[in-house]
């Protein structure tokens, strides 16, 4: 750090310029110039947060996506079952003992538990064959599909936030002035903040396992080149089912996620499939940061778009994605 | 040899349903929606059907009714294609669907190129469907989306004092549509819209645009279905929204107004309008609901029909009616059958029908106000009831023209409004 300093005064004073900038424009009300262009500054950066929390979600969904296809090269279709499963069995814990934390563990468990069940009954049996594990998963999700539309029913389902994370909580960030200098400050729902800090500090944990611990040493070598761990004596079998369930399990809390701050129903599988599979082409299969990065691309996307240009707010995403495969078929992160 | 054999019988059993379908059925091809955000209202919609369907005891004139159901995901291509399935395929008499406002012009147009067969609009509410080019074998049994809309507008500047609102509605045929029939009637009784937003359909997160929405209005006008609208609820609660909500026909049916969880709660108090009152206490409406809840068991169907089960249900009477009248026997490219719908005056639970010159209902609208019952479950209370709306909402044919055709602009407020 300081030797970069030494060595690029000027690029240095820049950056620190523009994040003052950034802090600047994030904190203090803006001009009337920069209202004009970017219109009132509590739904730009309301539309920046909302981005940033739904991004979130997607992160949470994609990254056991993008894990189960970097280790195992599964490109698994019924992910997005997982998800509307963790939404569905989360509605019922909740509703059952009133514990939204509590359902976070459950349905963890729970649904990991049918993704080792997936591994060891229907992958493990088809290793390296990608046309039959793309046909199975999607019978899989069709079937479970199904299966979840005869136990819940077509209606929507929403998952009650708890008392201390319901309403909007107040953000020292300023977005304008009322008639005598009184400031105005932007309010933001407390259980998207809440999402947001989890979802960063899921990820900063992710991050350490797979870089500081020995297991996380594991997976990246089965990442890298799975044939030599198997012979370097390494159970590779063990190892992915670990990685299987953990992802299964993600998936399943951010059915709860997704359905407390949106809701849960038939057909949100697929939307959420096709979202993680967006977001892990734009950020590069097999990458934890690449899924982070290409959340957050998405997640802005969407909510820029649906500000600021409503009618083409969904084909943005694609957009993002052909120009990604463009230029850079293996993803922004990807290898 | 043997799989020669197989194939043979395997050849037979899809010859075979064929061969039995002589003359003496008649085979309707049903249209709902089974995948997306209005599968639960088109199940509604098939309950309805098969209500109707039961008030005949299956046939007419000695002649079995047979259905087959054409499911789809509310596109209009997915409805085209279902539809081209069911009149070649499944070789059905006529079609009653489709329930989605874009599906409802698709299959307008697909009308024109089977003049020989009918198409009866189960639910689908785009004013085109009938108004543009209209198909002759193409019939709608229940107003459309803006006749839906209408005396809505008069109602919240009237009874509840609301001149300024902002609006959110669905970016598609149907959002335009039952937006205009309450924006027309609400700009004409002095009221001013501040802000629109649109949505596309199942966008799933809104908060950005709740965060949009402006801070000195009277109310919102809300005028997203289904799932959308649960999202939507969810997340002004979660903003901390608490400004009055005026709902579009779709906003405050039973398939919202039954969702798990808390966010609907926010309904309460929200008028609306639409094609029936969940409490009206006309006798032909609440035997309807005894029929509907009487057949279903509790945990199949809504606490009270929505108004997807009514259509469907209206439509069908109209063409089991009309069957009856022509004892079930079809002339020459179904002319007498296109005779006897277009002639049909009748009382549907939800009002009296009959159709203009276009093949499209004259129909009752109906002014509701979401309330709480004892139990916490929620329905629409009547409040207030017009009768025959047509398609031009009151106005002549040059004057509702003058307006154009719905769309994200029209209609212009500003124009509309008196002085």
């Amino acid at each position: 750090m300081n030797g970069f300093v030494h060595r690029h005064p000027v690029w240095t004073l820049l950056v620190v310029l523009a994040a003052a900038l950034v802090l600047w424009a994030l904190i203090a009300p803006w001009p009337d110039g920069m209202e004009a262009v970017f219109g009132r500054k509590r739904i730009f950066l309301n539309a920046v947060f909302n981005g940033i929390t739904l991004g979130a979600l997607y992160f949470l969904v994609a990254s056991g996506f993008t894990l189960i296809f970097g280790l195992m090269k599964n490109v698994n279709l019924a992910h997005g079952s997982l998800y509307l499963l963790g939404g569905y069995l989360g509605y019922e814990v909740a509703e059952a003992t009133g514990l939204w934390l509590g359902a976070f563990v459950v349905v963890f468990v729970a649904v990991g538990l049918l993704g080792i069940l997936l591994q060891f009954f229907v992958f493990r049996r088809m290793e390296g064959e990608d046309l039959r594990q793309t046909l199975v998963t999607i019978g899989i999700s069709i079937v479970l599909a199904d299966v979840m539309l005869w136990i819940w029913g077509g209606q929507s389902y929403q998952i009650l936030t708890p008392e201390w994370l319901s309403g909007p909580v107040r953000l020292p960030l300023v977005t304008g002035m009322r008639g005598e200098g009184e400031l105005v400050y932007l309010t933001f729902p407390a259980v998207r903040i809440a999402i947001l800090v989890a979802s960063i500090a899921l990820g900063v944990l992710m991050w350490l396992a797979l870089n500081r611990t020995r297991i996380g040493m594991l997976i990246r070598a089965g990442v890298d080149d799975r044939d030599m761990l198997a012979a370097s004596g390494v159970r590779v079998q063990y190892v992915f089912v670990m990685v299987f369930a953990f992802g299964a399990g993600l998936a399943g809390m951010a059915g709860i996620v997704g359905g407390t701050f949106q809701s849960i129903v038939a057909g949100e599988d697929m939307r959420f499939l096709l979202a993680s599979l967006v977001v892990v082409i734009v950020g590069g299969m097999g990458s934890i940061l690449g899924a982070a990065l290409g959340a957050v691309l998405i997640g802005l996307a969407e909510q820029l778009g649906s500000v600021y240009a409503p009618t083409y707010s969904v084909v943005l995403t694609f957009l993002i994605m052909a120009l990604v495969l463009a230029f850079r078929p293996q993803g922004l992160l990807g290898r | 040899m043997k799989l020669k054999l197989i194939c043979t019988v395997a050849a037979l059993a899809i010859l075979a349903p064929a061969a039995a379908m002589a003359a003496d059925t008649i085979k309707i091809g049903l249209m709902a929606p089974q995948e997306g955000v209005f599968t639960e209202p088109g199940n509604d919609g098939i309950r309805g059907f098969k209500l109707a369907l039961n008030k005949y005891n299956g046939e007419i004139n000695g002649k079995k009714i047979e259905w087959v159901l054409g499911p789809t995901d509310a596109t209009p291509d997915t409805a085209s294609r279902i539809a081209r399935k069911l009149i070649e395929q499944d070789k059905v008499d006529f079609i009653i669907g489709p329930l989605s406002g874009s599906e409802g012009i698709a299959l307008r147009d697909y009308a024109k190129t089977i003049p020989e067969k009918t198409i009866i609009n189960s639910a689908s509410g785009a004013l085109e469907t009938t108004y543009v080019d209209p198909a002759p074998n193409f019939f709608r049994f229940h107003p459309d989306g803006a006749q839906w809309g209408y005396g809505l507008g008069s109602y919240v500047v009237n009874e509840k004092g609301w001149k300024r609102v902002a609006t959110i509605a669905a970016d598609y045929s149907f959002g335009y549509t039952n937006f205009m029939g309450f924006a027309v009637d609400f700009c004409k009784a002095g009221g001013e819209i501040v802000e629109k937003f649109w949505l596309p359909l199942g966008s799933g997160d809104f908060a950005s645009i709740i965060a949009a929405l402006p801070d000195d209005v009277d109310a919102i006008y809300l005028g997203v279905g289904g799932t959308d609208a649960i999202n939507f609820l969810n997340q002004y609660e979660q903003a901390g929204g608490d400004t009055n909500i005026i709902g579009g026909t779709i906003m405050v049916d039973q398939t919202v107004l039954t969702a798990r969880g808390r966010a609907k709660e926010m309904l309460v108090g929200t008028p609306s309008s639409g094609p029936q009152a969940d409490d009206w206490e006309d006798a032909g409406w609440q035997a309807y609901v005894k029929d509907y809840q009487e057949t279903f068991p509790e945990n199949e169907r809504f606490p009270s029909p929505s108004l997807f089960a009514t259509n469907y249900y209206g439509a069908t009477l109209a063409a089991m009616m009309a069957l009856d009248k022509i004892g079930g026997e079809f002339d020459e490219g179904q002319k007498n059958f296109h005779a006897a719908l277009a002639g049909l005056e009748f009382d549907t639970p939800n009002g009296h029908i009959k159709l203009d010159d276009n093949r499209q209902a004259i129909g009752s609208i109906f002014i509701t106000e979401v309330v709480e019952e004892a139990d916490g479950g929620l329905h629409n209370t009547f409040k207030a009831k017009v009768d025959d709306v047509n398609q031009t909402l009151g106005m002549s044919k040059e004057e509702f023209d003058k307006i154009g055709l719905p769309s994200r602009d029209t209609p212009d407020c500003a124009a509309l409004q008196p002085g």
